[in-house]
């Protein structure tokens, strides 16, 4: 099915652009292969959702597409480059929060920092990244707290800082690291409808543990654990899922059997 | 008080410390956020290798001092980046290293080391014009590489991972910090000796770190706090006959534990307001 996206791409020049393709990928840490023959191409303003258990790999993968994680075997382009090179073209929310609250720096700062590495030494931040880092920090409803120091908000708040500077790059791809695992459920909603927005100007993943988290906002569904089981759709196999979680699972759909989140 | 000043080697001792403080005030607000105290002390004391070696080749030991000491930093930092040696076992591991190497070096020279305690525990009534010198050169290259890189060492600071994927060079830019912290220990040497650098490379920061929230501002006030602490500790050194470094160390370390206890008391009065 690659093949013939690619084949169409050529032929046809409003087809849409690929912008991530993964092809036979491994990774393993000492011996211990994490990652399994990853083949997945992800394009232009799709929202992907992949769900799978902890340890099953998920930051490991968004650390390939990065760059940060070097695969043993395998292929891997970012808008037809190395990981390395485009990285210009994605935008990072990880997991973790801060591990220093006390950590002298604001709101403002954080943001800024995303503007940062385009060779830009010795200078200040000129008028575009200021203007850049104002709209993203109204987008994500955080101007407000932009003198603050990053540590005083609570951790929701904090990863809306952290999309905020994900975004400022005017990424072309966008990775989130279980972003929902510190937002209250009444935001959940409010943060699919960012998403949704920005879903105009990039694709998206999303990777998250929690079955549930994944909304009807995504396009796509993906599961991982070592191995990737993707359909290029929002439908997935009870199979799929056990083979991904390893044990029998209750679903999840409402209401349909065998296929996961279609309705709500 | 300001009598003892008279004396050229007292002022000397002065122009030191504020010497001193400029280079432990800015490089030490980022050994403390970024949590490279460990690093730091490794180091300092890997760096007594350097003197041993200037002792051996019979040169005044600060030309030992400074390539050795940014070679320490290069290959604690390389190995601790680039291997899978867990990073304190690296730096525990050429901490000792370089110690050892310094004793072999010190005990190959011909004849008595006879100032060997002043570099390990810093004897600033002993501080030259020449030395002097070299610490100014040493503080203008920390200001002017801390001022082209202020951003990039705050984002690197703040979420290395995040800093590499916007594309900054970081590995290359964490070497050049950790020989700014190599250079550090070089101009506190004569103040505090490079046993001790570690407490002015961290008090002072630490302090200023629990009343501000903004980098420069913690630089501003952790160089000031370093030339308080200094100046009170050697006066006090002077008044006591005790040797100065230690009574400076003492000093600061004080006057930590005072400005906790003032933010503590401070916070439990808050606490109550709010309820």
């Amino acid at each position: 099915m690659n093949l013939d996206n690619k084949n169409q791409k050529n032929k046809n020049q409003e087809t849409i652009i690929e912008v991530i393709n993964l092809k036979n990928v491994w990774v393993d840490y000492d011996d211990i292969v994490v990652l399994e023959d990853i083949n997945l191409s992800i394009y232009q303003h799709e929202f992907l959702g992949i769900i799978g258990p902890n340890g099953g790999g998920k930051t490991t993968l968004l650390k390939v597409v990065l760059g940060l994680v070097q695969p043993s075997k395998g292929e891997v382009n970012i808008l037809g480059v190395k990981p390395e090179e485009g990285r210009g073209y994605v935008g990072y929310v990880p997991q973790h929060c801060l591990f220093d609250r006390g950590f002298p720096i604001s709101v403002w700062e954080v943001v800024l920092t995303g503007r940062l590495g385009k060779g830009k030494y010795y200078k200040a931040y000129n008028k575009v990244d200021k203007q850049k880092a104002q709209d993203v920090l109204d987008l994500v409803g955080m101007s407000e707290f932009k003198g603050k120091q990053i540590g005083k908000l609570s951790e929701g708040q904090q990863k809306r800082v952290f999309i905020a500077r994900a975004l400022v790059t005017d990424p072309k791809i966008l990775l989130l690291d279980e972003p929902l695992a510190s937002i209250d459920t009444p935001l959940q909603t409010e943060f699919y409808e960012i998403l949704d927005k920005l879903k105009e100007k990039m694709a998206i993943i999303l990777v998250t543990h929690d079955l549930s988290a994944v909304s009807v906002y995504v396009d796509k569904i993906a599961c991982l654990n070592r191995r990737l089981f993707y359909h290029n759709s929002k439908e997935i196999s009870v199979k799929d899922l056990e083979e991904t979680y390893r044990c029998p699972v209750d679903l999840i759909a409402h209401g349909i059997p065998h296929r996961v989140l279609k309705k709500h | 008080m300001m009598d003892i000043f008279q004396y050229e080697f007292m002022r000397n001792a002065l122009l030191a410390i504020l010497l001193a403080s400029i280079a432990c005030g800015i490089v030490g607000v980022y050994v403390v956020v970024k949590r490279i105290v460990f690093i730091s002390g490794g180091i300092a004391h890997a760096s007594f290798g350097g003197i041993g070696l200037g002792y051996f080749l019979g040169i005044n030991p600060i030309w030992g001092l400074i390539p050795f000491s940014i070679t320490s930093a290069l290959v604690m930092g390389l190995i601790s980046k680039r291997t899978k040696i867990p990073e304190d076992t690296a730096i525990g591991i050429l901490w000792a290293l370089g110690v050892s190497l310094g004793i072999i070096f010190i005990g190959l020279s011909p004849g008595y080391a006879p100032d060997l305690f002043s570099y390990l525990f810093g004897n600033i009534l002993t501080v030259t014009s020449a030395d002097l010198m070299v610490m100014l050169v040493l503080d203008l290259v920390i200001i002017k590489v801390v001022f082209l890189f202020y951003k990039e060492f705050l984002a690197l600071s703040f979420d290395d991972e995040f800093a590499t994927v916007v594309g900054i060079p970081t590995e290359k830019l964490y070497l050049l910090l950790l020989c700014l912290i190599a250079l550090t220990v070089v101009v506190l040497m004569r103040v505090v000796g490079i046993i001790l650098v570690i407490a002015l490379l961290t008090i002072p920061a630490a302090i200023s770190k629990q009343f501000t929230a903004n980098l420069k501002k913690m630089m501003f006030i952790s160089v000031l706090l370093s030339a308080i602490f200094g100046i009170m500790g050697l006066v006090l050194s002077y008044q006591f006959n005790l040797a100065s470094g230690a009574t400076i160390v003492m000093v600061s370390g004080i006057g930590f534990m005072l400005s906790w206890l003032y933010k503590y008391k401070y916070k439990k009065c808050k606490i109550q307001v709010n309820r």
